[in-house]
């Protein structure tokens, strides 16, 4: 049990390390310049929502993970 | 060098000192006007002083700010108004019974201090990969971060001492990724929340004098989040707090909305014959860190909260690894 806690433990923190390599391959260059005085509001607003979007798949990938190594356990 | 060392010094003896020696008459004070909860996990009829929240408070304002008088850093004022908001929040919840919305609106409330006193950099910085420049975003993050390590304390605030002890390991880590990340003003300015933990540990420890209540736990959890976002360790510091962030994603995920632990009707765990702690098989109560812990058979509530404190170990040590990586790039 105190296993699957510790690596449940490790593989939060190597997804952290990941998705925070994709944030920054993907939302760090990420500039729109045809909207005007406009634009960092509207690539602001895309940032969000790809951030967001990674957050919900993150949190996707934990809840197989805990269903996984925790599946005997998980029986309560 | 010699003008930090000097204020790192003096900000710690005081916020251990003010802890460790207010602490004692406040339990008398807490006891002799009734405000005492039953220890729910021992075998007599025990009763313990709450809220501890009033020494905390009382340590970190003390120290930050003498602080203040040696940087008058917009960093420390952003610290002492958000974590004192925080404070008196929870003293409110430990006085009061609110609402379940009561905490994160009002935390997020807290933490607009930090927001116009501009005391952030609105990029984040990711180990091996640099950082992203998230001007709206990180606002954003300001708001949330604070009601997250706020209620992410608060709800290992279960057992004797773990709360306390969970925070001095998480602040001393944090610490040392600040020094080795070459902020040495935040560094100093992290290291009284350990020192006032370490010092209220000793109180809160099994078996416990005193409980920090709400407004202890939530000041622990307001001061660190704040931390994290004056010096731009944001995640250094979430996987420092990864045992207390477990503990949060597996209650949520079993059930599945917002709600407070008083709610909850489902009992995770309960008592075997000699007082040890068991996990339930109970289908309607939440999972959680302490029922997980408890799957591999009963345990003290010793052995629990020593559990608890090696996943924090472990996790801080992945957090100074993580600080390391900062300085590498692909």
């Amino acid at each position: 049990m105190k296993s699957g806690l510790y690596g449940f433990l490790f593989a939060m923190w190597a997804l952290i390390i990941l998705g925070g390599g994709i944030i920054v391959v993907l939302l760090g260059p990420f500039t729109i310049q045809q909207f005007g005085n406009f634009h960092w509001i509207i690539a602001s607003g895309i940032k969000v929502t790809i951030a967001l979007l990674l957050v919900i798949i993150w949190i996707l990938i934990l809840s197989k993970l805990k269903n996984w190594i925790f599946k005997k356990e998980l029986k309560f | 060098m010699i003008e930090l060392i000097i204020p790192a010094i003096i900000s710690c003896i005081l916020a251990f000192s003010v802890v460790y020696f207010t602490t004692p008459p406040l339990i008398k004070i807490l006891v002799k006007n009734n405000f005492t909860v039953k220890d729910m996990n021992k075998k007599e009829s025990v009763m313990v002083a709450r809220p501890g929240g009033i020494s905390i408070i009382l340590g970190i304002i003390v120290s930050e700010i003498v602080l203040y008088g040696f940087f008058q850093l917009n960093e420390i004022l952003a610290i002492i108004i958000t974590t004192t908001a925080a404070f008196l929040i929870g003293y409110v919840d430990d006085r009061k019974v609110m609402g379940g919305w009561f905490k994160p609106v009002t935390l997020a409330i807290a933490a607009l201090p930090i927001i116009f006193l501009g005391a952030y950099d609105s990029s984040l910085a990711f180990p091996l990969f640099g950082n992203v420049e998230i001007p709206l975003l990180y606002l954003g993050l300001i708001i949330f971060m604070i009601p997250i390590t706020g209620n992410t304390i608060n709800s290992i605030d279960v057992l004797n001492g773990v709360a306390s002890g969970f925070m001095v390991i998480a602040s001393f880590t944090l610490s040392i990724c600040l020094f080795i990340l070459g902020n040495y003003e935040i560094a100093i300015v992290s290291l009284p929340l350990g020192f006032v933990s370490l010092a209220f540990y000793k109180y809160h420890k099994i078996p416990s004098k005193i409980f920090p209540g709400d407004s202890g736990a939530l000041t622990f959890g307001a001061m660190y989040g704040t931390i994290a976002i004056v010096g731009g360790v944001e995640i250094i510091a979430a996987i420092a707090l990864l045992p207390a962030i477990i503990n949060s994603f597996l209650f949520l995920s079993s059930v599945k909305r917002i709600v407070e632990h008083r709610q909850i009707k489902g009992k995770p765990v309960e008592h075997t014959g000699d007082f040890k702690l068991k996990a339930t098989n109970d289908k309607t109560a939440p999972v959680t860190l302490v029922r997980l812990i408890l799957a591999g058979g009963p345990l003290s509530e010793k052995q629990v909260g020593f559990t608890i404190f090696k996943l924090a170990i472990f996790s801080g040590i992945l957090a100074i690894i993580t600080a390391f990586m900062m300085g590498v790039s692909f």
